[in-house]
């Protein structure tokens, strides 16, 4: 990590650069950090700092809805709980993210640059959630094979123009699929076990919220990285809205809790 | 058109406020085979008149798929049409690509033109000497555009361009209004109706006309020789012309004084040596 204002000089630079490569433009100025990712053009596999965890999502009557709690992990460390992992894209698509929190605004920022073509071109088309889809698979896999991958699996939902809904999602090494009922993370083994006995795809909108609610209790229960602190997207053809910050019920008063090694010959 | 003291290079206007370079390459649109589009809600149409260097070679094809949703027609320098043809194949296979949708027409249309413009406005290029009628079926419905040398694009309810145009501009200015809702086969023979205004001698037939069909539920096809000899047939029984039949080795369309380009000069007139 380079402190902000240090300008690299072929005197001071770290050591395994290709003299030849020059540094900075000789006006001065850093215009990027020298760090491991680009020295001398030979780049690592970053690491994630800031994650975020499970998301779940499926289809129901009149949409999709996707769901996740507001944990912005540090390591262990449960440092921010605010965070907002979903956000709609248009009029009728929501894109959530887990994973490394910075890589999402990075793809955020892309979605932004798209809908803002679509704005100025003003020709009546609208980017679909499944075009979303494909972009973002063509960006992750692209930068996977550079070595330098945004950390992230993707969730994008929405209600086409035709009414149709459309749920994928894009892992961070370029891996893409759709399906009716998908979660990333911890869900994918927690949740989608219970989407799998209990979701179809014309299932009412209260049926849906429960499934989503029980599948994220037990997400929280079990995911030592997770807050109780949730919002969940629902995305109609009448277009997407996320909900307020809200907490579930949780039950801890369990005799199995109370000592929790009764049992367990030889733990502590 | 006078030859003017302002007409050396495209980077230089004349006192009129006007760029020759520019207006003579769009004479060279004129001057091309004629081609006719027209859409309605759901399909467009376009019919190109083709033509032959002589009698001894093939009829040039200026018609060119550009993906499965989008075709197009082009007049004036085919070579220039060649290639912008391939760069909006290239821009419509990179979209699928990466979007996994057919692009929109409007869309690569505002490329081309944007791209025609460049070669207005530097002094080591020249315009490209082609018109094209760009039709397509996308996400927002049937779509018909012109693009001409200057850079400038139009959409279009129905169409012509090239040599003798005017008659079937007249035509498809008649019945334009009963396009929207048109049933396809109407439609496509109002279009060989209205090429047909603009042959010498009215004499169309499917060796020397190519047809281009696209739609709501159909993928582009290109109709040539045995496939297009229904719709003219049918053309030519409900104009009360006699029937072609298939042991008719039609003459090609090769017109008199034509050099060795094949050119359809007006009654010997210019020649323009351009089209080919």
């Amino acid at each position: 990590v380079v402190p902000h204002g240090f300008v690299p000089t072929e005197s001071n630079a770290p050591g395994n650069v290709d003299a030849n490569v020059p540094l900075v433009p000789s006006s001065g100025g850093a215009p990027f950090a020298i760090t491991e990712h680009n020295q001398g053009g030979f780049q690592h596999t970053q690491y994630p700092y800031v994650t975020g965890t499970s998301i779940l999502a499926l289809k129901y009557k009149y949409g999709v809805m996707i769901a996740c709690d507001m944990l912005g992990s540090y390591g262990s460390t449960k440092r921010y709980k605010s965070v907002e992992r979903m956000q709609t894209v248009g009029k009728n698509a929501v894109l959530a993210a887990s994973g490394e929190c910075s890589d999402f605004k990075y793809i955020l920022t892309l979605m932004d640059g798209l809908t803002t073509d679509d704005y100025c071109l003003d020709d009546g088309q609208v980017l679909t959630p499944q075009e979303i889809c494909s972009y973002l698979t063509r960006v992750i896999y692209n930068r996977r094979n550079k070595f330098d991958p945004l950390w992230n699996s993707i969730i994008v939902g929405g209600v086409g123009e035709d009414g149709d809904s459309y749920l994928g999602t894009v892992g961070m090494i370029g891996t893409s699929y759709t399906d009716s009922h998908i979660a990333t993370g911890f869900g994918a083994h927690l949740a989608r076990p219970l989407f799998r006995e209990r979701q179809y795809d014309d299932m009412p909108e209260d049926e849906a919220k429960a499934l989503l609610d029980d599948a994220l209790r037990v997400c929280y229960y079990r995911d030592k990285q997770s807050i109780n602190k949730f919002q969940v997207a629902n995305i109609t053809k009448d277009g997407a809205t996320i909900s307020e910050p809200y907490a579930l019920s949780t039950a801890w008063h369990y005799n199995a809790f109370v000592n929790p090694a009764a049992h367990a010959v030889g733990t502590w | 058109m006078f030859r003017n003291q302002y007409d050396t290079d495209v980077v230089t206007w004349s006192p009129a406020g006007r760029i020759h370079q520019i207006e003579y390459a769009m004479e060279a649109v004129k001057q091309g085979g004629a081609s006719v589009g027209l859409r309605s809600k759901d399909y467009v149409v376009l019919a190109t008149l083709k033509r032959a260097a002589s009698e001894l070679s093939s009829y040039q094809r200026k018609l060119f798929k550009v993906d499965d949703n989008m075709a197009i027609a082009i007049s004036g320098l085919i070579a220039d049409g060649r290639q912008l043809s391939r760069y909006m194949r290239s821009e419509c296979i990179n979209h699928r690509f990466v979007f996994e949708t057919p692009m929109n027409v409007g869309r690569l249309v505002c490329q081309v033109a944007d791209k025609s413009q460049v070669c207005t406005q530097r002094s080591w290029k020249r315009p490209y000497g082609v018109g094209m009628l760009v039709g397509g079926y996308d996400a927002t419905g049937a779509h018909l555009y012109y693009t001409c040398p200057s850079g400038n694009y139009f959409e279009y309810k129905a169409m012509a361009m090239g040599a003798r145009s005017q008659a079937a501009k007249t035509y498809l200015e008649r019945k334009f209004e009963t396009f929207e809702d048109c049933p396809l086969d109407e439609l496509v023979q109002h279009a060989l109706l209205a090429l047909k205004e603009s042959c010498t001698e009215g004499d169309l037939n499917s060796k020397n006309c190519s047809l281009a069909i696209v739609g709501v539920d159909r993928n582009l096809e290109i109709l040539e020789d045995e496939d297009i000899q229904p719709y003219i047939r049918k053309m030519e029984a409900d104009d009360g012309n006699p029937m072609e039949t298939t042991a008719d080795a039609a003459e090609p369309t090769v017109e008199g004084g034509a050099d060795a380009e094949g050119t359809e000069g007006d009654e010997g007139g210019d020649a323009t040596p351009m089209e080919t």
